[in-house]
């Protein structure tokens, strides 16, 4: 069981904030492992540590074994890790096709330019958007934008793909759709890290979750022993106590 | 069975090109208490931004007392009896506690019965009667929580909306504030609360509806909502 | 890149500039080509960092001024010949900018922007009291210059098709850029940075190199048109209009496009000449350059290759 990621004992904090606080597990080779939490928990924050946005006050990310603790995000691009973001950021005057060169260009293989547009083909194929390869970015459908992104995050050919957010705002037969494209990334030998605020989906996409509340791992488990888990419930649906409390001076 | 209030029908909204609510129904009942819960990102304040006017609807419904208020601006939506209290509170905090109320007035209704609101908001917030002068900016949080729902009730509402009330709050006071909102809707008032702790949400009301990715997921009388799973199931997705 | 016909088409221009002039001995036409060809090398070059990297750079007259102030001196102070002279100016201009740019390129926006004006400024005060440069009178250098080259008449004429010569590798370069995968990764920087180096483009580096880049063949110019009036100064040295000028030549043209850039600067020039001839608008040449720009980014922010590609779709294909 090869460690894809490892995440050891990392903590960051922001002037009087501490957004993540003494965190570690481990990414496996192949899996999907969830990220879910309430609110603020810190998980965007955490997927800015892993892919070199911040560096940790504390511990140590490693990446098939190599520290990557605040190497710079293209440095750990070349390593074999790509992103997408929680808020889309295409390279908005650039053709779709322009765009996951970008990624075939400067991602783990380091591609010379007509290598890299075949990398790039292969990927929007994959995620669906041959018939708008030439369009430009600006001109695309938000659910199409998430789709380009997580293409050209896939033209890098990426070991490990950290996704954040990327079912948001799809609408039911998008989401549907994009769980498949996730899972035939998944068939292809990609580990992926993803945030998810749709819950079922996530919940039925991972193998493996982990909860994070106040920038703590809260549980980690499969998703049935994770939902299960009486702080998971109480992270989320709330104290029971305080409910008490009043039932019984009403 | 009480009449409706505030009825929301099919709304879809959204922020730029992001939809966040994929058709959303429910309804609020003269004289009860009716609780909106979900997970964060389930679209909570989202339905009450676009109730509000703050966000203008996409598509759908939005009627009170029977009238189709879907596109009427926020103010005007206020003059005719609806009080929203927002998501943290958001006071005129160089203000005082007083002036803060004064502007809760605002609107055309209030200036009939403005002394008498006064003393009725003082009455059931005596803490605020204390420190009418002192800046609102200087109170502690659930005291600003009074402030909120007291400058919502200078309106003379008909119905009072609550956006996440016990958010950053400690447990006596939320106690404190939602014994409260008891006393207010017993003695009439319609209010709809959007609240976090799910199981607060359903000691208060008279009825709730869970909402997750945009929808209204589950509903029910707080009895038999609390025994199902679905909540769960909303929240957490299993 | 031979095989695609723009490469033919930059072929041409070349040719019209360095062939026309030639033929019919036509000096007055070789000085105005003269001037179009300058326009024309520092747009394309400040295009790198403009069009491409989206980095305004409003002091791109230092590396002209420089280069121009380092030619002169290798000749007459050291004797230097001018081709040695040129390749030394344009190398140590190079060299400084990346000194510069390790100062500049980490600011982003309206800092750099101001932060490349600075950098004039300094420079300029710096030329005004080095001895060695002349300070503030500046150097005059003797005709004997000319005679190594056979003569006044003739160095012109030399010192001609060597611009010319500097103009077609500017061309060449912004077009063999664009379509490298270097060029692309500027592209991606311009668009957005932030999503650039997480995608993996080496920012820091990439933004040093084009910025070096921009200056060699900019200095060279430099160091001809400063030759060929065999006199410089540093406030003609330095002169922030002719940096602005080219700024408003890449935004008119199109900036980002090789062609557009070529072709804003030529119609520039030719408009710019036309405005200082007439009694009524010599004075107010950059007034007009202000005004245009500010048309061209409230209007037009694509320039005049924007609009042609709007019109005619297919000349993308063929231009770049």
């Amino acid at each position: 069981m090869t460690a894809v990621l490892e995440l050891d004992h990392v903590s960051k904090r922001f002037g009087g904030l501490q957004a993540v606080r003494d965190l570690s597990f481990t990414v496996r080779e192949g899996e999907i492992l969830g990220l879910i939490g309430p609110n603020g928990a810190g998980k965007s924050t955490l997927f800015n540590l892993i892919n070199g946005v911040y560096a940790p006050n504390s511990g140590r990310i490693a990446f098939y074994g190599i520290d990557i603790t605040g190497a710079k995000p293209h440095v750990i691009a070349r390593h074999g890790l790509a992103r997408t973001h929680q808020i889309v950021q295409p390279l908005i005057n650039m053709t779709v096709l322009e765009n996951c060169a970008v990624g075939g260009c400067f991602g783990r293989e380091n591609l010379p330019l007509s290598l890299a547009h075949q990398a790039a083909r292969e990927a929007i194929a994959v995620a669906g958007l041959e018939d708008r390869m030439e369009t430009l970015a600006l001109h695309l459908t938000i659910a199409a934008k998430k789709r380009l992104e997580l293409a050209r995050a896939l033209a890098a050919q990426p070991k490990l793909l950290l996704l954040d957010e990327v079912l948001a705002g799809l609408n039911p037969t998008e989401v549907e759709h994009m769980i498949g494209v996730i899972r035939r990334i998944r068939d292809r030998g990609v580990t992926i890290l993803i945030i998810e605020h749709l819950m079922q989906a996530i919940m039925s996409l991972s193998d493996r979750i982990v909860v994070l509340n106040f920038g703590e791992k809260l549980a980690e488990g499969l998703p049935a022993e994770v939902a299960a888990h009486p702080q998971v419930v109480e992270a989320y649906l709330g104290d029971p106590k305080l409910a008490a409390e009043l039932e019984g001076n009403a | 069975m009480a009449d409706v209030v505030l009825e929301i029908d099919a709304l879809e909204a959204g922020y730029g090109e992001v939809q966040v609510l994929w058709g959303l129904s429910l309804r609020a009942r003269r004289g009860e208490l009716t609780a909106i819960v979900g997970a964060n990102g389930a679209g909570k304040t989202t339905t009450l931004r676009a109730v509000a006017g703050t966000i203008a609807p996409w598509r759908g419904r939005v009627m009170f007392e029977n009238k189709d208020v879907t596109r009427l601006p926020t103010h005007q939506k206020a003059a005719r009896g609806f009080a929203l209290v927002p998501e943290g509170r958001q006071l005129f905090s160089a203000m005082s506690v007083a002036e803060n109320l004064e502007l809760g007035a605002f609107s055309k209704r209030a200036p009939r019965s403005y002394a008498d609101r006064l003393g009725q908001v003082f009455t059931l917030f005596p803490r605020l009667a204390e420190r009418r002068q002192q800046r609102a900016g200087t109170l502690s949080g659930g005291e600003q929580q009074m402030v909120a729902i007291a400058r919502g009730l200078m309106s003379d509402p008909d119905i009072l909306v609550i956006d996440e009330l016990s958010l950053g709050l400690a447990p006596v006071v939320v106690y404190q504030l939602l014994t409260t909102l008891k006393r207010l809707k017993d003695a009439g008032l319609t209010i709809i609360l959007v609240e976090q702790n799910v199981h607060l949400a359903l000691a208060l009301s008279d009825y709730a509806y869970v909402i997750a990715e945009g929808r209204v997921f589950t509903e029910g009388v707080p009895k038999e909502l609390a025994a199902k799973p679905e909540i769960r199931k909303a929240y957490l997705g299993l | 890149m031979v095989r695609r016909p723009f490469f033919w088409i930059i072929a041409l221009v070349v040719a019209v500039f360095a062939l026309v002039p030639a033929i019919g001995n036509d000096v007055e036409l070789r000085e105005s080509l003269a001037l179009a060809a300058v326009y024309i090398t520092l747009a394309s070059n400040l295009n790198l960092m403009l069009g491409y990297a989206g980095y305004i750079n409003f002091g791109s007259i230092v590396f002209f001024g420089l280069g121009g102030y380092i030619c002169i001196w290798l000749v007459d102070a050291n004797g230097w010949s001018l081709a040695l002279s040129l390749l030394g100016a344009g190398i140590g201009v190079s060299a400084l900018s990346l000194v510069f740019g390790f100062g500049i390129l980490r600011l982003r926006g309206p800092f750099f922007a101001l932060s490349t004006i600075g950098i004039v400024e300094g420079v300029q005060a710096f030329a005004e009291n080095f001895g060695p440069w002349g300070g503030s009178s500046g150097i005059y250098i003797s005709p004997q210059v000319f005679l190594p080259l056979g003569g006044a008449a003739r160095a012109l004429w030399l010192i001609y098709f060597m611009l010319v010569a500097a103009m077609a590798a500017s061309l060449y370069l912004s077009y063999a850029i664009k379509v490298s995968k270097f060029g692309l990764g500027l592209i991606a920087i311009g668009q957005n940075e932030d999503a650039a180096a997480i995608l993996g483009v080496p920012t820091s580096r990439y933004k040093a190199l084009a910025y070096s880049a921009s200056a060699f063949l900019p200095a060279i110019t430099g160091g001809l048109y400063f030759f060929k009036g065999a006199f410089i100064q540093p406030s003609d040295a330095f002169d922030l209009t002719l940096s602005t000028e080219a700024i408003v030549i890449c935004m008119l043209g199109g900036q980002g496009t090789v062609t557009g850039v070529a072709l804003g600067a030529y119609l520039y020039e030719e408009l710019r000449g036309y405005l200082l001839t007439t009694a009524t608008f010599s004075n107010f040449q950059l007034v007009i350059a202000g005004a245009l720009l500010l048309i061209i980014v409230l209007f037009f922010p694509s320039g005049l290759m924007g609009w042609i590609y709007s019109r005619f779709p297919r000349m993308k294909r063929v231009l770049e």
